[in-house]
């Protein structure tokens, strides 16, 4: 399929709907969002208002959905949308924007940005103005299975390490199991204890579980590129998969864009309600914690003094912030919260396929230094989060910026608290 | 056409003809929105959840913490100028008898010597926030013609208002027509103008709510 101006034209009307509308009615230009976005704050650069990275697609709204727009537009006012201007926009859109959806909080009117955002990327790449680090990424998704290209033969070599390691087997397409548990891709490339720490407290809770050889990839650039058609692809393996092995429930990964590609967008993509539950593996922990089939020591392993990242996804987006700090407390004798946390968090700077995209290493680096000052403030070393793409971008910029601080992901930090058998 | 004739004028014929545009205008541009549909969303709403539209509908009117700090120029004028407009409009003795006049419903009036201070302060907060669309860079981007027309078009009722009150300027009769006559041209385009937020608002904000609320999140 090849992408125009007018694919991309018509893929911003059919976006187009009353909630866009209402927020495009109520903005009154107050800035405010600016405020609240890491890429201005650590830039001072206007350019990167969200509300100002949407105003393409605002036009559109005014022009083909108010009368006004339409009449202005007949007597020739209203300026067209064209594709230079798109290719202008396309780094605004991409580079500058990781969905975090932070502006959304504190827009005095209520405009969900995060939302537009969403939209408006659907219309960028109809049109051919998507990053090239996403495209590829989102290629290789639909041809292999997995944007970086992880093979079921890289999964299985890592099975069987696990299995030497931990002396239990991990059970693949098993069927009729409480649990899928789907991995994104850096957790089979560079977090590989993820896996580890999954079997060992499943297991420990007498839980069934299973990796389905034809579904292990939770990442879904397509949700980050912004294209439906290629997203409901992504999640439709999950679900035929799910379905398939007859699975109660689907773990979503620590990643938080696969959470949201899976939780939320999911069902809306598929066109139906899954017949099985979607949780983040944070929940899973936290509910079988609850049902006391988390037995952990009562000496806390983590003594040093230690903070949480929110992954976006997981906290403001996703409503999972309270679980990873009742976690936190039940492994960590001495954790401290950041500033600015849970739902009003600051982003890595890598989200929404900004760390996919070469191009915006620079801006991404940047935009650290607000995650930087947080860190420094608590006077951390360590820092824990659920998401492996917030940890890979963060173990990059802690290695650009020189700083001394380990990375944690909670599922190993819960695993390694498990009580022996 | 004298003063009074243009008073006459424009207490019946005008303002008539200003609240029927107004209330067209409105009506147009509630179906211009939710005449676009939403779709339902069939993901699993999370069965508890502190949030949801109509909670954010109201407690965004609550700076979240930090923001004042980053851009205290806004929110302390944006709230001197909203404050001081709402209690000017509702609370302003002659305004009441007004609304008492056309739908007999009425409430206790304060002092107008506080009223009249406090939409003196409106204006200044309207200034303030002239002066900051010019000299914010985030803001200078963000402006179009309309933002200078709303501005324009609010102050002049204020300002026409104070005027009248303290019998400046023009001869009573005549200000209170052209008071008058600029609250039927802010009626007129309100719905044409970002102005329209006084009723979008609610909409934009019960969506913001909503879309978070499910997932379990107070926006």
């Amino acid at each position: 399929m090849t992408a125009t101006l007018a694919k991309g034209i018509n893929a911003f009307k059919e976006v187009m709907d009353a909630p866009i509308a209402s927020f495009f009615s109520s903005c009154v230009h107050c800035g405010l969002c600016a405020e609240a976005c890491l890429f201005y704050t650590e830039s001072g650069d206007a350019r990167f208002t969200p509300i100002h990275k949407i105003e393409p697609l605002r036009r559109i709204w005014q022009q083909e959905y108010t009368l006004l727009g339409k009449l202005g537009s007949m007597v020739g006012f209203g300026k067209e949308v064209t594709d230079a201007e798109l290719a202008e926009w396309e780094s605004l859109v991409y580079d500058s924007c990781t969905m975090c959806g932070r502006c959304a909080m504190v827009c005095p009117v209520g405009n969900d940005l995060t939302y537009m955002i969403r939209k408006m990327r659907e219309g960028m790449v109809a049109a051919g103005h998507a990053p090239e680090g996403l495209v590829t990424a989102t290629q290789r998704a639909i041809s292999s299975g997995s944007p970086a290209g992880v093979k079921w033969v890289t999964v299985q070599a890592q099975i069987r390490r696990l299995e030497k390691q931990h002396g239990y087997t991990v059970p693949v397409d098993q069927v009729d199991v409480d649990y899928l548990v789907l991995m994104s891709s850096w957790e089979i490339l560079n977090f590989p204890e993820y896996l580890g720490a999954v079997g060992r407290i499943l297991n420990q809770a007498g839980k069934t579980w299973t990796l389905a050889s034809d579904a292990y990839e939770a990442t879904n650039s397509g949700i980050q590129i912004g294209s439906s058609d290629l997203a409901r692809e992504l999640v439709s393996r999950i679900v035929s998969a799910a379905e398939r092995l007859k699975a109660r429930c689907v773990i979503s990964p620590e990643c938080g864009h696969a959470y949201t590609a899976i939780r939320w967008d999911g069902p809306n993509l598929m066109g139906r309600p899954f017949g099985f539950e979607v949780k983040h593996i944070l929940e899973v922990l936290d509910n079988l914690r609850r049902a006391g089939k988390l037995k952990l020591k009562n000496q806390k392993s983590l003594t040093q003094p230690l903070t949480y990242h929110d992954p976006c996804q997981i906290s403001r987006r996703g409503g999972v912030y309270e679980q990873p700090r009742t976690l936190l407390n039940a492994c960590a004798s001495d954790f401290r919260e950041m500033a600015d946390t849970g739902v009003m968090n600051w982003c890595c700077g890598g989200g929404g396929g900004v760390s996919a995209n070469e191009r915006a290493e620079p801006l991404r680096m940047n935009v650290f230094k607000k995650k930087k000052s947080q860190i420094e403030a608590l006077g951390v070393k360590t820092l824990v989060t659920a998401c492996a793409n917030c940890r890979v971008v963060m173990e990059e910029a802690l290695e650009h910026y020189g700083m001394d601080v380990e990375m944690l992901g909670l599922t190993e930090v819960v695993a390694d608290q498990l009580e022996e058998n | 056409m004298n003063s009074l004739d243009l008073l006459t004028f424009a207490r019946g014929t005008a303002l008539n003809a200003a609240l029927a545009v107004c209330a067209f205008g409105i009506l147009l541009r509630l179906f211009e929105i939710f005449g676009l549909g939403r779709k339902a969303d069939l993901s699993p709403a999370r069965p508890t959840t502190p949030g949801s539209g109509w909670r954010t509908m109201y407690a965004r009117s609550i700076p979240p913490p930090g923001m004042v700090r980053r851009d205290p120029v806004t929110y302390i004028a944006g709230y001197v100028f909203h404050i001081g407009l709402f209690i000017t409009i509702l609370l302003f003795a002659p305004h009441i008898e007004l609304i008492r006049e056309v739908t007999s419903l009425g409430w206790p009036s304060l002092p107008s010597a506080l009223v009249d201070a406090l939409a003196v302060a409106s204006i200044i907060a309207l200034l303030v926030l002239l002066a900051h669309r010019f000299s914010n860079p985030v803001k200078r981007l963000l402006t179009t013609g309309g933002d200078y027309l709303a501005w324009v078009l609010t102050l002049l009722p204020l300002l026409t208002g104070y005027l009248a009150y303290h019998h400046l300027l023009f001869e009573y009769t005549f200000m209170l027509a052209l008071h008058i006559l600029s609250v039927e041209l802010l009626l007129m385009l309100l719905p044409f103008t970002k102005l329209f937020h006084v009723v979008s608002v609610f909409i934009s904000r019960w969506y913001n709510g909503d879309i978070s609320g499910r997932k379990g999140v107070a926006s």
